[in-house]
C-alpha cells in the first residue's frame, strides 16, 4: 500500500521542467487585533517556493509555522505583503471576480477538514457541478452528467449513481474529502494545493488518499503542495520537502535528502519527535506535558513555539536549538548549500567544526605569541 | 448472503442540517412548538375561510348597522352585537383576517429587511459592515412604539392597514439584523464558503445560495417572533385610534367598545373576544419560540418531551 516514489523525484533541481506555479519572497504580516496598534503577526517571511508539473513539494513543520499561511497566499486567499505569486513567470492576480475565476482554473486548493469544506445543504451533485459550470464549458444536461461520473470514477468514487445525490453528512471522511479532491480536480487546474489534506482523516483511510494524490498527480502531470507536519510521510509521498519554522523555510531538498541527511537542527527535531500517527503516547501527550512523552531524548528541548509578534532575533530557532551559538541569537543565519538542490538557513553549517575547535583556535594565536 | 455495504443505506440523519432537515425543523419536533404551530394554524384557517363561512353561510354582515343593538349573544348572533348592531362573531373573523395579513406583511418586510441588512453586513465587513452596522443601532436606538405613533398618526389611515404594516414592519427590523448578521459572521469564515470564493463564485451567489439557508432556522424563529409583535403593535395602534379605523381589526373592534363604553354597559361579548384572540395569539407565539428554545438549548432540555431529547440542533441564537 506504500506509495510509490516518483520516478523522476530523484533528479536535482536543475534539470526540472519549468515551474507553474511560483512564489518570490513572499512574505505574510498580520495586524494584530488586540495589543498595541502597528504590531504585526509574522506568519510568513521571504519564503519562495516552485511547483512544477507533475512534481509534488511538502511543506512541513509544527502548527503556526506559517504552512496555511502560505498556502493561502499561493491560492490568492491571502494578500502577500510584499513579494509576488507567479503564474508561469507572470505575476498572478485575483483581483475581480473575472481574475479569481482565471486564476481558480489553474490553481486549486483542497482545504484540511472535509467536514467544513462541503456545504451541508447541498448534494454532491451540486457541489461538483458548481466548478464544471463555472469554468468547464459544460455543454448541456448530458455532458454534465458525464462528467460528473467521470470526475467520481477519477477519484475513485464508484458507482458515481451512489453518491451523486447523497449529502455531505451521508458520507465518510475519506469519501468526502475525495469529494472535495474531484471538486478541485473538476475545473482541470494546474497546481492542487493542499492543506493538511489528510490529518483530519482516519489513519487507515490516509494511505488511500495519498494514493489516490500520487496517482492523479502522475495521470494529470499535476504540480502538487502538500502541508503536513507528519514529515515522514512526506518522505514516501513527496519529491522536494520544505521545512517550515516560525514562517520561513528553514531547509528545503529532495525528500530523500531531507530526511536522510537533515542540515537544520529542527528538521533533525522533526525527524526524531517522528509525528506518527501510530504513536500514539505522542498525540496523547502533545495535549499534557510534551517533554514527558520524549524521555529517550533527552536533548531535544521541544520548548515553546516562537511569539510571531516578536519574532526571536537572529535565528528564529536559537531559543529552542540544542546547539544554539552566540551568532545564532543576533546575525540570521545565510542560506547554505548542503548538496545539489539542497540547503538550508543555519550557522551551524557555516563553521561544522566550530563547536569543537572555536575555544583552541580562538585563544591559540595568543597564547603562542 | 446478505451482503450490507457501508453505503447501501444513505438515510439522512435528523442531526444534520440539510434541506430536508432544515424544512422539517419548522415544524420542530418539541410538544411546546407544536401546540404552538397548531393554534397559529387554527388563526390561519379562520383568516382564509371564515369571513366567507360567516357572511356568505350565516349571513352575518361585520359592518351593517341594524336595529339589533348591543344584543348578548344568542342563536341568531353567536357572539351577540356592538352598539351599531353589527355581528361581533363576524367582526372577529374579519378582524382575524386583517389582523394576520397586517401582521403577516410587517413580519416579512422586517424579516427581509433584517436578513438583507445582517446578510449583507456580516458577509462583506469592512466599511459595508460599519455602514449597516450604523444604520441598524440608529434603528435599535429609536424609540419604535412613539416612532410608529408618530407616522402612523401622520398617515391617519391613508392608505389602509397596509401602510401601518409597512411603517411597523420598516421600524422593527433592526434587532433581526443584528442576529442574522452575527451569525453571518460565523458562516463566512466556514471553510465551504472560503472554498466558494476560491472557485470564483460570485459573493450575491454564496450569500444566497452557501448562506442563506445555513440561516433558515434562525430566520424562521425571527419570522413567527415578529409576526406576533406585528400583530400587536397593529392592534395597539387600531385601540389607539390611529390605525386605519375603516377596516375591521381586533384593534379597532377594541376601540370602538372602549369608545362606546362597552364596560361600562356590560357589554363583556363586545370587548372579550378580539381581546382573546390577541392573548391565544400571542400565547401560541411564545409557545413556539419557547419550543424553539428549547430545541436549541440543551440545558432547557428535559422537560421538553421526549422528541426534543433526541435532537442536537446546531444553530443557536434564536431570536
Amino acid at each position: 500500500m506504500t506509495p510509490e516514489p516518483h520516478p523522476s523525484s530523484r533528479t536535482p533541481a536543475d534539470s526540472e521542467p519549468a515551474p507553474v506555479l511560483e512564489a518570490v519572497d513572499v512574505t505574510v504580516h498580520y495586524p494584530v487585533h488586540h495589543g498595541p496598534r502597528g504590531e504585526t503577526v509574522h506568519a510568513l517571511e521571504n519564503a519562495s517556493l516552485r511547483l512544477r508539473p507533475g512534481r509534488t513539494v511538502a511543506l512541513v513543520g509544527e502548527s503556526g509555522s506559517g504552512k496555511s499561511t502560505f498556502a493561502r497566499t499561493l491560492a490568492l486567499a491571502q494578500e502577500p505583503t510584499s513579494g509576488s505569486i507567479l503564474l508561469h513567470g507572470e505575476p498572478a492576480s485575483a483581483r475581480g471576480r473575472r481574475a479569481r475565476r482565471a486564476y481558480a482554473r489553474r490553481v486549486q486548493m483542497v482545504l484540511q477538514d472535509p467536514f467544513g469544506s462541503l456545504n451541508p445543504l447541498h448534494r454532491v451533485r451540486y457541489l461538483l457541478e458548481r466548478p464544471l459550470r463555472l469554468h468547464g464549458s459544460v455543454t448541456g444536461r448530458e455532458d454534465v452528467e458525464q462528467r460528473l461520473r467521470a470526475l467520481l470514477e477519477r477519484v475513485r468514487l464508484t458507482p458515481p449513481e451512489r453518491f451523486l445525490d447523497a449529502f455531505p453528512h451521508e458520507l465518510s471522511g475519506g469519501q468526502r474529502q475525495r469529494v472535495a479532491i474531484a471538486r478541485a480536480l473538476a475545473v482541470q487546474p494546474e497546481v492542487l494545493l493542499g492543506d493538511e489534506l489528510v490529518s483530519m482523516l482516519d489513519v487507515s483511510i490516509r494511505l488511500e488518499i495519498l494514493n489516490l494524490l500520487a496517482a492523479l498527480r502522475d495521470e494529470e502531470h499535476l504540480a502538487m503542495l502538500y502541508i503536513t507536519h507528519d514529515i515522514a510521510g512526506a518522505r514516501y509521498f513527496t519529491d522536494e520537502i520544505a521545512v517550515m519554522y516560525a514562517g520561513e523555510i528553514v531547509e528545503y531538498g529532495t525528500a530523500e535528502d531531507v530526511t536522510q541527511t537533515p542540515a537544520h537542527p529542527y528538521t533533525r527535531l522533526l525527524l526524531d519527535s517522528t509525528p506518527d500517527p501510530d504513536r500514539m503516547e505522542f498525540l496523547a501527550g502533545r495535549t499534557n506535558d510534551v517533554e514527558d512523552t520524549a524521555p529517550d531524548a533527552a536533548d531535544d528541548d521541544y520548548g515553546e513555539p516562537p511569539d510571531l509578534v516578536r519574532p526571536p532575533s537572529g535565528c528564529r530557532f536559537h531559543p529552542r536549538c540544542p546547539f544554539a551559538r552566540p551568532e545564532c541569537s543576533t546575525d540570521r543565519p545565510p542560506r547554505v548549500q548542503v548538496a545539489d538542490g539542497h540547503w538550508a538557513h543555519c550557522w551551524l553549517l557555516v563553521q561544522p567544526a566550530a563547536e569543537e575547535t572555536r575555544a583552541p583556535s580562538a585563544t591559540t594565536p595568543e597564547m603562542t605569541l | 448472503m446478505t451482503v450490507s455495504p457501508p453505503l447501501a443505506p444513505l438515510t439522512p440523519s435528523a442531526d444534520r442540517l440539510t434541506w430536508r432537515t432544515a424544512l422539517r425543523r419548522l415544524v420542530p419536533a418539541n410538544r411546546k412548538a407544536r401546540v404552538g404551530l397548531a393554534i397559529i394554524g387554527v388563526y390561519v384557517l379562520v383568516a382564509a375561510v371564515g369571513p366567507w363561512i360567516v357572511q356568505s353561510l350565516m349571513g352575518l354582515s361585520p359592518t351593517e348597522l341594524t336595529g339589533d343593538v348591543l344584543q348578548s349573544p344568542s342563536g341568531a348572533h353567536p357572539l351577540g352585537t356592538t352598539q351599531d348592531g353589527s355581528d361581533v362573531l363576524a367582526q372577529l373573523v374579519v378582524g382575524t383576517r386583517t389582523s394576520l395579513l397586517v401582521g403577516a406583511l410587517a413580519a416579512v418586510v422586517s424579516t427581509t429587511l433584517s436578513v438583507a441588512v445582517g446578510l449583507i453586513g456580516g458577509y462583506y465587513g469592512g466599511t459595508v459592515d460599519s455602514v449597516l452596522g450604523a444604520l441598524t443601532n440608529a434603528f435599535l436606538v429609536l424609540p419604535g412604539l412613539p416612532l410608529v405613533i408618530v407616522l402612523a398618526g401622520y398617515l391617519r389611515g391613508r392608505g389602509g392597514p397596509f401602510a401601518v404594516a409597512l411603517v411597523i414592519g420598516l421600524t422593527g427590523w433592526a434587532w433581526g439584523a443584528r442576529s442574522k448578521r452575527v451569525q453571518t459572521l460565523s458562516l463566512r469564515g466556514r471553510d465551504f464558503v472560503v472554498g466558494a470564493r476560491l472557485l470564483g463564485e460570485s459573493n450575491l451567489r454564496i450569500m444566497l445560495v452557501e448562506v442563506l439557508p445555513n440561516l433558515l432556522p434562525v430566520i424562521s424563529a425571527t419570522l413567527m417572533l415578529s409576526l406576533v409583535t406585528s400583530i400587536l403593535a397593529v392592534s395597539g395602534l387600531d385601540f389607539l385610534g390611529i390605525g386605519d379605523l375603516n377596516s375591521v381589526s381586533w384593534g379597532t373592534m377594541l376601540y370602538f367598545a372602549q369608545q362606546r363604553q362597552a364596560m361600562v354597559a356590560g357589554a363583556w361579548w363586545w370587548f372579550v373576544p378580539p381581546g382573546v384572540a390577541i392573548t391565544v395569539l400571542g400565547a401560541a407565539a411564545g409557545l413556539v419560540n419557547f419550543g424553539i428554545d428549547e430545541l436549541t438549548n440543551p440545558r432547557l432540555r428535559g422537560a421538553g418531551g421526549k422528541a426534543a431529547k433526541t435532537r442536537k440542533p446546531r444553530k443557536k441564537g434564536v431570536r
